[in-house]
């Protein structure tokens, strides 16, 4: 889950890394109550879930809290790559001498949590990794004790920064953004770019949170921070029934156990000349609940003409399914053909249970594949 | 022969009282599986899945009465699950299997480390687990489609295997082992670690390898395959017609070298002489021509 600017920033200033000022509006006359607030220039940035938000004209200066809210009646509602505007972060506009990048990431690889900092900041890191690999230092923090000192005091010096009381609050701010990763359970925290003030002093001017879904379930306060605006209907349904499930623009609707399955079987319904009308895993041990509310919300997609069900039970029950299907059917009439692939965990339970409906059996992924799509092709 | 799991396997169970705990120990002590032990705090001295399998309070407690030598966790990621690996890590069960899905990955950090601190190997989590036909199920995979042969299975994904096996098993391919390492982001054992106990294993005439997008294990297993291994290996990577998206923040992209799609990972594996199928289901028959 991606949390906005303001809401990183407001987390990361809980851990004592000196931020921006200012504060979020919904409204130019909002926009322009913070501006006097600050009192000076100030700087009106959008808050969405994309990067680029700035060369799409979404973060403009303002010098008056009149301009203020000027600049934030064209920013709120503008559409940038797809995504309207609800909310602007009104901020002081601050000068500063240079730009620099920390982040904490989860590294696959080293099975760590690794920082990463570079005297380039200010640009997307990737490009930096691509265009001078040499100026991004990292530090694997200590699996089990945590970042140690030395390792944030390795970072700061490892970028260049010399003087002492600089290189101190480097590595103070270092230990705190892994801090903060750590205790809201992200998968990436990051500070693009942390400025170095006149004076030397460093700030973060904008950050970045991504939390790991896994851990939300102990996170309450930070579920509750969820913007729910840029999701789809279909896929926060989902979302709120523990199912994955992605749009995508065919008309063979798909339900499947397991990610790599229903890849794959996506895979499959392209072989054989189809479209697949979405992703969906109903994840492991699906009961009836789940699997119901996944045919609703495959069914509810118009462009949906026929439904692909492709289940191998392990620690899925295939009888479980099975009755997820038949009470989904119960309540949401339907002529829409569907093909049933069960095999596995109580497959002979699920069989009887299904052989009196409409489903259509398929024996393999390919021939059930094969009778969706011409099952659609029929319509 | 076959690797990790066999008939001497001794296998306890924690989370065993719990629904998910119960109904695949049922299914595993009815393939065969000598189940010694369960674990589920505060039910220690009870008789649990159908009267058949002791209870333990703590792990240490039932390795030091039935000498089990592997471990099989349900316990939910709700539930800490991380905590249940570093407690039969440092209870020194050689072979630890975690099941459970949706274990925060911060948490596996610290879990991994301490697994490797005590020298023990970590199976998953989020994977099936892994099935020894004819001799040990321990996890989720479904008995009745393997049989025993000269075929050793990897793969990250769940589901997906049980469709290989399937095919392999039908067209009279059996299988020395099958091991599902999970999809996570931190796994205890990677596709090269098993690569070299199939390289090793005599029994083991081909290996199939069943990856997907994201990371870049299957890479690994491709550098791997092209220094150590011997044997044929076939592969399919899923999510070849997958759209990008809903992946992680750039800056973990960067540190795991690049996006991880199907088309990277399916060049790699060609480039050292593996076999990719275009369908799951051809797996089987791309093995067999490996074998003549």
């Amino acid at each position: 889950m991606k949390l906005h600017e303001y809401q990183a920033r407001d987390i990361l200033a809980k851990y004592g890394i000196p931020v921006t000022g200012g504060g979020v509006a919904s409204t130019p006359a909002e926009a322009r109550a913070i501006a006097e607030q600050i009192g000076g220039r100030v700087v009106v940035k959008a808050q969405v879930f994309v990067g680029g938000r700035g060369k799409a004209g979404g973060v403009k200066l303002a010098d008056t809290p009149e301009q203020a809210e000027q600049v934030a009646s064209q920013i709120l509602g503008m559409d940038i790559k797809g995504l309207t505007v609800e909310k602007v972060l009104v901020a002081d506009a601050i000068t500063y001498e240079r730009e620099i990048y920390l982040g904490v990431v989860m590294d696959r690889a080293s099975k760590r949590i690794v920082l990463m900092a570079s005297a380039e900041g200010g640009v997307e890191i990737e490009e930096v990794a691509k265009t001078n690999p040499d100026a991004i230092v990292k530090v694997a923090a200590h699996p089990t004790l945590g970042l140690q000192p030395f390792q944030a005091r390795e970072l700061a010096f490892g970028i260049g920064l010399t003087d002492g009381k600089q290189a101190r609050q480097f590595a103070a701010i270092a230990t705190a953004l892994y801090k903060a990763y750590m205790d809201t359970d992200a998968s990436l925290a990051e500070i693009n770019p942390l400025v170095v003030l006149p004076g030397g002093a460093l700030q973060a001017l904008d950050s970045k949170i991504v939390l790991d879904d896994s851990a939300l379930f102990r996170h309450t306060d930070l579920e509750a921070m969820r913007d729910s605006s840029d999701e789809p209907e279909a896929e926060r349904q989902a979302r709120e029934a523990g199912i994955t499930f992605i749009k995508l623009d065919g008309d063979i609707g798909c339900m499947v156990n397991g990610a790599g399955l229903a890849m794959a079987t996506m895979d499959v319904v392209k072989l054989y000349g189809g479209e697949p009308a979405n992703f969906l895993d109903i994840g492991g041990g699906a009961g009836k609940d789940k699997v119901k509310a996944a045919l609703q919300i495959i069914l509810a997609d118009p462009n949906v003409k026929a439904v692909m069900f492709n289940i191998f039970g392990g620690i899925t029950r295939v009888d479980e399914v099975a009755k997820g299907i038949i009470a989904a059917l119960d309540e949401v009439k339907t002529d829409v053909p569907m093909v049933a692939r069960l095999v596995g965990t109580n497959e002979e339970a699920g069989r009887k249970l299904l052989a009196e409906s409409v489903l259509i059996p398929a024996e393999s992924l390919a021939d059930a594949a094969q009778k969706a799509v011409a099952a659609a092709r029929a319509r | 022969m076959s690797i990790l799991v066999d008939k001497n396997t001794r296998l306890l169970v924690q989370g065993i009282t719990g629904n998910e705990g119960t109904f695949h120990s049922r299914a595993m002590l009815a393939y065969g599986t000598n189940i010694v032990a369960g674990v589920t705090p505060g039910r220690g001295g009870q008789m649990a899945v159908d009267g058949k399998v002791p209870v333990f309070n703590t792990v240490k407690e039932a390795v030091r009465a039935t000498q089990a030598n592997a471990s099989i966790i349900y316990v939910p990621a709700s539930l800490n699950a991380t905590d249940s690996i570093t407690e039969a890590a440092e209870a020194g069960v050689p072979l630890i299997v975690c099941i459970s899905e949706g274990v925060p990955a911060n948490d596996m950090v610290a879990a991994y480390e301490i697994v490797r601190e005590h020298g023990v190997r970590l199976i998953g989590p989020n994977c099936p687990g892994l099935l020894t036909p004819a001799q040990a199920k321990v996890g989720i995979i479904p008995g009745n489609i393997a049989i025993p042969g000269p075929v050793g299975v990897v793969s990250k994904s769940g589901t997906l295997t049980y469709e290989a096996v399937d095919a392999l098993t039908k067209l009279g391919l059996g299988q020395t082992t099958i091991v599902g390492i999970g999809g996570d982001p931190i796994i205890g054992t990677s596709f090269v670690d098993v690569l070299e106990l199939f390289e090793a294993d005599a029994d083991t005439k081909a290996i199939v390898l069943i990856g997907e997008i994201g990371g870049r294990a299957e890479v690994d297993a491709a550098e791997y395959i092209k220094a150590h291994v011997t044997k044929p290996v076939v592969s399919f990577i899923a999510g070849q017609t997958a759209p990008p998206g809903k992946r992680m923040g750039h800056a973990g992209a960067i540190i795991s070298g690049g996006e991880g799609t199907a088309q990277e990972k399916i060049a790699a594996l060609e480039a050292v002489g593996v076999k990719v199928a275009k369908l799951p289901t051809d797996i089987a028959q791309l093995v067999k021509e490996s074998l003549v």
